[in-house]
């Protein structure tokens, strides 16, 4: 499937507010939380939920608010037009001001890919929900997350630091991290 | 067989063992928590971390060309793929074209070292099941190899031979003679390995039905290389995303449906027929020109994000690399093939024995460093 295709699929399970007048929303039943949310928080501060680009990517990239994350990613993967069932690369990035994950996903049936980008302005205590329920790859690769990023993923069933030792203060991939020791800086 | 129930005193319970972070069947400094209950396992947790070296975070501090020196300490038996995985990276950001040379020499290096790294694994799978002959025949064979890399570029096993733009040097005046010796060599030695091990009665019963992995979880948990192959789930970025010189040649994707212990070591003795008819297209064809394009000496790569994918011998290795236009990456993720397939051995490896656990990990071929990145 081509973005463009992708792209249009997507967007028609989370209709925009504005837009939703006169796009025709076919698949309503299967819109679990995800529709009703945006339908009953009808106001001008939700423009859009989904971000799309392709910009500076050779992927389509997908911004996605931390509460659409985890219906975003099960209709992602349950849909026999998406089925994007391969995880591939899951990684933390600090932007800064904001904190996220990068899910780079893979169709092994279609053969075509996405990225899904989620940001959360929260340092002091980032949350997101964990995708381990979807792709059980998510297990590991969250754990890493939270050991470099301190992002806490709701419903993960093992969060606990994995590389580094549980006394380990502070979180090493963050850019604000410092330690006069063990990190040389040229 | 009709069980009988014997009435006794003893009490069952469950207990902790731990295996490693010095054990010999870990090939590295990996610890297994164990859960076992009499030798029927329960859960398996892998404790990482011993020599973390934070790769991902020394390369947000180096330039361009230093990372690709990074990349071959982490699967140390895929080093030149690690190479040129970042360098790929570095010349799709900058849309810089290679020379054919350049990728014909990549493709061959790159298959010699997937069958150096098979031909190792093949010697510790088959120490690992008890049988310590193959080890020696293994590194026989390997030790060829590492002598024309050591000539090619002066490093055995971590090469460095690639630099974004092409390669550090030209290949040495011996190379094709030294390679076709090797394919001539090689090819009288896989069929001495099937003789060794792969019809063994023994080792059949090792591994057979040991470790399934069915297809469904394969993908769930990421799988790639010849884990994923096994278990039926066609995943070789070689041919599907072809890299370098790999969309001029033709092979098989070796591909089993079994899911077992033995059917990945199937797929690895298959991958090395495959990567020997890789090199025998290519080494007769390297084109003519030059070794190297000429880069900036200091490399910036565009706003943008870049991702990577290429198939070491252990599987999918991606680099992901977030740039802001300066001479560092702003964030470089390496997703690594072992990472993954360790994070399903505690799946296929509850409610078997603590042999299977061995004879399992043997052929899920991890490499820690590519694991403690």
């Amino acid at each position: 499937m081509t973005n463009q295709s992708l792209q249009e699929l997507i967007g028609s399970w989370f209709p925009n507010p504005e837009a939703e007048k006169d796009s025709d929303v076919v698949d309503v039943a299967e819109n679990e939380e995800g529709s009703e949310d945006i339908s009953t928080t009808q106001e001008p501060i939700n423009p859009s939920l989904l971000v799309f680009s392709e910009e500076g990517s050779q992927f389509l990239n997908i911004i996605v608010q931390p509460e659409q994350l985890h219906s975003l990613m099960a209709q992602l993967k349950s849909n026999p037009d998406s089925q994007f069932d391969y995880l591939f690369c899951l990684s933390g990035v600090d932007w800064g001001a904001e904190l996220g994950v990068v899910y780079h996903l893979e169709s092994t049936t279609h053969r075509h890919s996405i990225v899904v980008k989620v940001k959360t302005p929260d340092r002091e205590n980032p949350t997101l929900d964990s995708v381990y329920d979807i792709w059980m790859t998510a297990e590991f690769l969250e754990r890493e997350v939270y050991d470099f990023f301190g992002i806490t993923f709701n419903n993960h069933p093992n969060l606990k630091r994995l590389f580094l030792t549980d006394e380990w203060e502070g979180f090493p991939l963050r850019k604000d991290y410092v330690d006069e020791i063990n990190m040389v800086i040229k | 067989m009709e069980e009988t129930i014997v009435e006794t005193n003893f009490k069952s319970e469950e207990y902790f063992i731990n295996m490693g972070p010095q054990h010999p069947a870990t090939h590295g400094v990996l610890r297994l928590l164990l859960t076992i209950d009499g030798e029927i396992i329960k859960k398996v947790e892998p404790d990482l971390g011993y020599i973390h070296r934070s790769i991902e975070k020394m390369c947000e501090r180096d330039s361009y060309q230093q990372i690709v020196h990074l990349t071959d300490r982490m699967d140390y038996l895929s080093s030149n793929i690690n190479n040129e995985a970042v360098c790929l990276a570095v010349e799709n950001a900058l849309q810089l074209e290679v020379p054919d040379r350049v990728k014909v020499i990549r493709t061959i290096i790159g298959e010699l070292t997937r069958i150096s790294s098979h031909c190792l694994w093949w010697g510790v799978m088959g120490m690992d099941v008890g049988a310590l002959t193959t080890y020696f025949y293994g590194f026989r064979d390997r030790e060829m190899i590492n002598d024309i890399f050591e000539e090619t570029c002066g490093a055995r096993l971590t090469m460095n031979y690639n630099v974004p733009g092409g390669l550090m040097f030209d290949i040495h005046p011996n190379f094709i003679k030294r390679v076709k010796d090797f394919i001539v060599h090689f090819k009288t030695k896989i069929p001495e390995y099937d003789r060794l091990l792969t019809g063994n009665v023994i080792f059949h019963k090792r591994t057979k039905g040991v470790g399934v992995l069915t297809k469904e979880d394969a993908i769930s948990f990421g799988a790639s290389g010849p884990v994923g192959r096994a278990s039926g789930y066609s995943c070789d970025v070689r041919k599907h995303r072809p890299y370098s010189a790999l969309d001029k040649v033709t092979f098989n994707e070796a591909i089993k449906t079994d899911g077992d212990t033995f059917a990945r070591y199937e797929v690895r003795i298959q991958e090395m027929w495959e990567s020997l008819s890789i090199i025998e297209q290519l080494i007769d064809n390297i084109p003519e020109g030059e070794y190297r394009v000429a880069t900036n000496a200091v490399i910036k790569l565009p706003k943008g994000e870049f991702y990577q994918r290429v198939e070491t011998a252990r599987g999918e290795l991606g680099v992901y690399i977030i740039s802001t236009g300066t001479k560092n990456p702003y964030r470089l993720k390496f997703r690594s093939p072992g990472f993954s397939n360790l994070s399903l051995l505690n799946h296929i490896a509850v409610g078997g024995k603590i042999g299977d656990l061995v004879a399992t990990m043997a052929t899920l071929d991890l490499v820690i460093p590519d694991i403690d990145r």
